[in-house]
């Protein structure tokens, strides 16, 4: 099948953005699964007033796995923790100039693993973010599917 | 940047001489050939001649061979049309969980009516096994559909056997030959098969023609009724450039059918003797000894193929994958995983098919270009960091420490 990408989304793709691990990290979230094909995960560094200093990503999964991840890392840095949170699906979707509708989990997948990287960091400070709820890990094909019927024509 | 194209089993570039066959057929000679001046008969003739060629290359009689569509419109009227027309005798049918979708979705329309099928497992190479075979067959089992060589992974399926088995039943036996035939020889009646689905395109000739044979005697039902084209049995305005250009390139290909089999099968070996070798935690998809002589069929751990396949792409790489994100379902291909692959190695599969322009040069490079893609995905994989510290355990190791074959 043919995909129509973005120019965003291919360039992400092709030259992703902050790939790689951060050691000892804040926070480090993981969602997906293999099965479904994709995982991402995605390690924060944040500082003590709860700025994101750095984002870094790995993920298995599709061209558009990679460029939201890419896109979501970007997004991220430099905002604070509760800024970090409105960092959504559409957020992401909109700074790649959109994703073909099979590929809109991918974005949500993005959003989830920030929210786990970012729940991973709030555990480990016993911290409460306003309005961040605990990530599901695994999204499953299930909800692959809802998603994807429920998405405008992006 | 150079093409490379290595997607033959998808489709294939038309030959020129297959072309300029065509070309008087679309415009000096566009006649109707059902008409009754000069101009529809040289078009008559055409097609007459086209059908007694494509027949003489299966030994099958010009009259058994009708032009259709395509592979898909083949399979679908034999395993409807023969469904219908003998269902009195009984509602069974058996086919592979490997068949092509144009025979797996058929084959489950007929369900809805009420058939019943039998989707027989394949062992691990994607190999039917001719005692199951025997064993599915049932009383009321009325016809028998088995792919000749599969279109992901390259197996070449043992025909003669399988369908000697359904003779024996009183059975009718149908087989979808479109990624072989004009690939390796194929007789209809040393093998003992009742229907034969075929397609242009993928023998280097033109999209939108196919044929089906059927063995005299064999009753079929209609799928296209109307005129009195293809004896009354199809009806539509024969595409005569299409039938003309899909017997050209028959022609052109059986000529050189030996001499472009082996070799394709030098360089596929090569390909997989050089993937097996480089790159590690691979695995080879289908059987090495009954496989087309095209077909490569890889799968690597920790990466996903629509990546993969993007990278390679973005060299000019044309290949192809049996990952879900290409398919535009959410399951990757359901032909490895009915050879037992798990969900998160199916993923990960890449396929290349070779044709007649294909180069050795032309695999090398596109091998030197996997490995540096293959190097790049899976510094971004979390599989792979998991991996290499210990926390997750490779199915490819698993494999090896298992004694399978062809796992790197």
């Amino acid at each position: 099948m043919a995909m129509n990408y973005s120019e965003k989304v291919m360039d992400h793709f092709t030259n992703p953005r902050n790939v790689g691990e951060i050691e000892g990290a804040s926070g480090c979230g993981t969602v997906g699964n293999a099965v479904c094909g994709d995982i991402m995960r995605i390690y924060l560094d944040i500082n003590d007033d709860g700025v994101i200093r750095d984002a870094k990503f790995k993920t298995f999964g599709c061209g558009a796995a990679i460029a939201t991840s890419s896109m979501a890392t970007e997004l991220v840095r430099g905002k604070t923790v509760q800024e970090a949170l409105e960092v959504t699906n559409k957020a992401v979707m909109e700074a790649l100039d959109g994703l073909p509708p099979v590929k809109v989990h991918c974005s949500l997948l993005a959003e989830e693993a920030i929210h786990a990287a970012l729940w991973d960091y709030a555990e480990k400070n016993g911290l409460t973010i306003e309005g961040l709820e605990k990530p599901v890990s695994d999204i499953g094909e299930h909800d692959h599917v809802e998603i994807v019927e429920d998405e405008d024509d992006l | 940047m150079k093409r490379i194209y290595l997607d033959n089993a998808s489709t294939t570039p038309m030959r020129p001489e297959v072309l300029d066959a065509m070309m008087p057929y679309f415009t000096e000679e566009f006649g109707n050939p059902s008409a009754i001046y000069a101009l529809g008969q040289t078009a008559s003739d055409a097609v007459a001649d086209a059908r007694a060629a494509l027949a003489g290359f299966i030994g099958a009689k010009p009259t058994e061979i009708y032009f259709t569509s395509g592979g898909s419109e083949s399979d679908n009227w034999a395993i409807k049309g023969y469904a219908h027309a003998n269902q009195q005798r009984g509602r069974h049918i058996v086919t592979s969980a490997i068949e092509h979708h144009a025979v797996l979705h058929t084959c489950q329309a007929l369900e809805k009516e009420g058939f019943e099928v039998t989707y027989l497992p394949v062992d691990a190479e994607g190999l039917v096994d001719p005692a199951a075979f025997k064993d599915a067959l049932r009383p009321d089992t009325i016809l028998a559909t088995i792919m000749f060589a599969n279109n992901e992974i390259g197996t070449i399926e043992p025909i003669a056997e399988l369908a000697s088995i359904a003779k024996e039943h009183g059975v009718a036996f149908h087989t979808d030959a479109v990624q072989a035939f004009a690939h390796v020889p194929i007789n209809v009646n040393e093998m003992g098969i009742d229907m034969l689905s075929a397609s242009a395109h993928k023998l280097n000739g033109p999209k939108g023609v196919g044929l089906l044979y059927v063995r005299r005697g064999c009753k079929v039902d209609n799928l296209i009724d109307g005129g009195q084209q293809e004896r009354g049995r199809r009806a539509t305005t024969e595409n005569v450039p299409g039938i003309v250009g899909f017997a050209k390139a028959a022609e052109l290909a059986f000529v050189e059918l030996d001499e472009q089999h082996d070799r394709q099968l030098k360089i596929r070996d090569h390909a997989i003797r050089r993937i097996l070798d480089e790159i590690p935690h691979a695995k080879l998809n289908g059987s090495w000894e009954n496989r087309l002589a095209n077909n490569v069929n890889i799968s690597f751990e920790f990466i996903e193929g629509e990546g993969m396949l993007l990278q390679l792409a973005a060299r000019g790489i044309c290949a192809s994958s049996g990952s879900a994100c290409t398919s535009g379902s959410l399951d990757p291909s359901h032909v490895l995983l009915a050879i037992g692959l798990p969900h998160e190695i199916a993923h990960g599969s890449l396929r290349i098919t070779l044709g007649r322009d294909t180069t050795l040069e032309d695999v090398d490079f596109a091998i030197d270009s996997l490995k540096g893609t293959l190097e790049n995905l899976r510094s971004m994989s979390p599989l792979y960091e998991d991996y290499k510290h210990g926390n997750y355990v490779g199915i490819m190791d698993g494999y090896k420490a298992d004694g399978m074959p062809y796992v790197s």
